[in-house]
């Protein structure tokens, strides 16, 4: 047999202390965030920070944020199957788990943060088949059954020599599925800071970063000492998609910056806009775009923390980025009466004040600890963990 | 009988059908009881923004009215169908006090956008939620160029037949279909033809026989962003 062999994989001992902690931290946060979604439905939305304004608040930044870096997860798994690179196929079934887990978490938060969650089964059986939530709720569960199935065929020996093909039917779909989440924005043509096509590729780089910083943290907690080349190959590789992804957030904003009747919402969301320049600035450029490059490509940052550090700063930045994107964008007013000055009882021509409640944060919060539960608890039953390499 | 010529009856006649030809025009074209609504029709308000004065707010209070929506005292979450916006004109100083609702659009996005179907477009051009299958996921308040939705942030009660309300579901102006097919006007344009100084013209923008239509005719409107090709059928005089 010339085909590949499925490598040797373990799983995690769910009975050392350190994972048994681990799940009960990460268990009492979906807790609290279950709780925090209950106080929200029970009383009604006015209790969080969102309003008739800012109609998506924190959770939808955690969601958006979820989904985006499950595509982008794949990563390492995609490179295995789809490019052939024998060096990332120990690591492919838990990029795979990653991604569906991420991809759940983020789903939880956006489901638990609709006004009738009790109706999910309502969305599943009508569907307006030209709105871009209805083709992304097919796009996640069609994303959800062909992950499934492309870690069974991963961890199957019978069929791994042939999960080559089911890797690109997923690195394909997960292309589409987050040109669908960044359209969700970019073909809204009533806000100025969205309605741009080039927000699906924008989506695209920004999952390719988180998902890889993900996926390097997922893998130094779960793995002692795994293969050194590993982290050398996807050092450089995250610099990449970190500055992939900052030259298509800059010409985006110099898109918007050329078009006269959108310099309102540049200035604001670059200069004037209080919160939302810092956290674009300091936050999404500074912290989670140059800082890591620099971490990762400078001479002087060779170690694992440092790598560690610049994946940590690009979720933190990436966070900050979606924030900027999803509140910034909808805090500013909309323009009904282009050139005139408007003022009204409800808000026209004034930005939107929005502050995050305790109960959003926390939802968003619970979404990542269910995650990382999902991945750990995944760990613990399946066999998908190259085993630790020995000491050197 | 002398007084009364043949010339002044046909004049007085001709008259007096101007004056009722737009009630007439209304009852003739509303929808009788268990007829659906038809695409003959097309619903529509004219806005005369130079008889509007600011300090009036006739149609904004007869809308909380008689939609039910009560006043939690929180600006930001409570739900505004129709609102008074102030539109300054920076290079001459003219303002003008321009009421917003729903536009009810042609090409809504709303319904573009919503998962459900539950933004929804009557066949005479009524932009509607559907509250039984809404899951207040607030996608066409995120399209709406108009703001013109609101989200029930609170459980509701004194609802009013006709406008049921739901915790946790989007709404917005219905151009009070329950009135319309009723043969009445909405509650805007009733209030502001009694209280206010009648900037409200209601009608069948399809009939070209309706005041509307030809008030539209003889002197042409705005569309609140008519760049952006939605079609809406509110139109507006004065901005």
């Amino acid at each position: 047999m010339a085909e590949a062999q499925a490598p040797i994989l373990q799983e995690r001992d769910w009975r050392r202390p350190g994972v048994l902690a681990a799940f009960a931290f990460l268990g009492a946060l979906v807790l609290v965030g279950l709780g925090a979604a209950w106080h929200m439905e029970h009383n009604g939305h006015w209790v969080t920070g969102m309003t008739n304004q800012v109609v998506w608040g924190m959770p939808h930044v955690f969601a958006v944020f979820l989904i985006v870096a499950a595509s982008g997860a794949l990563n390492v798994a995609s490179m295995g199957s789809v490019f052939g690179r024998t060096l990332y196929k120990p690591f492919a079934p838990l990029s795979t788990l990653l991604a569906l887990a991420l991809l759940a978490g983020g789903l939880a938060v956006l489901v638990l943060d609709l006004g009738r969650p009790d109706r999910l089964a309502v969305a599943m059986l009508h569907y307006n088949f030209k709105s871009i939530f209805a083709w992304n709720i097919f796009l996640y569960t069609g994303f959800f059954a062909l992950g499934l199935w492309y870690l069974w065929w991963q961890m199957d020996r019978n069929r791994f020599a042939r999960s080559g093909r089911l890797g690109l039917a997923a690195f394909l779909w997960r292309l589409v599925l987050t040109t669908g989440t960044g359209s969700i924005f970019g073909f809204l043509a009533a806000r100025e800071a969205y309605n741009a096509a080039i927000l699906a590729p924008l989506f695209i780089a920004l999952s390719l970063a988180f998902g890889t910083a993900f996926f390097l943290l997922v893998l130094m907690g779960s793995v002692r000492r795994a293969n050194q080349e590993v982290y050398d190959r996807l050092r450089p590789l995250l610099g990449l998609f970190v500055a992939v992804a900052l030259y298509f957030v800059a010409v985006q904003h110099l898109t918007n910056l050329y078009m006269a009747g959108r310099e309102g919402v540049e200035r604001f969301l670059l200069i004037e806009g209080g919160v939302y320049p810092w956290l674009f600035w300091l936050g999404a450029v500074g912290l989670g775009g140059v800082l890591p490059l620099i971490l990762l490509f400078h001479s002087t940052f060779v170690r694992r923390g440092h790598l560690a550090l610049a994946s940590a700063l690009v979720l933190l930045g990436g966070l900050a980025q979606i924030y900027v994107i999803i509140i910034g964008g909808q805090a500013y007013p909309l323009n009904l009466f282009p050139g005139m000055a408007v003022a009204s009882s409800f808000g026209d021509g004034q930005v939107a004040a929005y502050a995050p409640s305790a109960p959003e944060f926390l939802l968003g919060l619970g979404g990542v600890a269910l995650a990382l539960a999902i991945v750990l608890a995944g760990q613990a039953v399946l066999r998908l963990l190259p085993p630790s390499e020995p000491k050197s | 009988m002398t007084g009364l010529s043949r010339r002044g009856l046909l004049l007085g006649g001709a008259a007096l059908s101007l004056v009722l030809a737009p009630g007439l025009t209304l009852i003739a074209q509303a929808r009788p009881a268990g007829r659906p609504a038809s695409a003959a029709q097309r619903w529509g308000l004219l806005i005369d923004t130079a008889k509007c004065t600011a300090d009036c707010t006739a149609c904004v209070s007869a809308c909380k009215t008689e939609m039910g929506l009560p006043d939690h005292g929180r600006p930001a979450t409570d739900a505004q169908y129709l609102r008074k916006v102030s539109v300054g004109n920076p290079a001459n100083g003219v303002e003008r006090s321009v009421p917003v609702m729903c536009q009810h659009c042609a090409k809504p996005p709303c319904v573009d956008v919503c998962p459900t179907g539950a933004s929804m477009k009557r066949a005479d051009g009524v932009v509607l939620v559907d509250r039984h299958i809404c899951i207040g996921c607030r996608y066409c308040m995120m399209a709406c160029p108009y703001k013109a939705r609101s989200f029930a942030h609170e459980a509701q009660s004194g609802q009013r037949p006709h406008n049921p309300r739901g915790k946790g579901t989007v709404e917005g102006c219905t151009l009070c279909v329950h009135r319309i097919d009723a043969d009445r006007l909405p509650a805007c344009v009733e209030a502001c033809r009694a209280q206010g100084k009648g900037a409200m013209l209601f009608g069948d923008l399809h009939d070209p026989q309706s005041e509307i239509a030809r008030a539209l005719a003889a002197q042409p409107a705005t569309r609140l962003r008519a760049d952006l090709g939605l079609d809406p059928a509110l139109r507006y005089r004065g901005i």
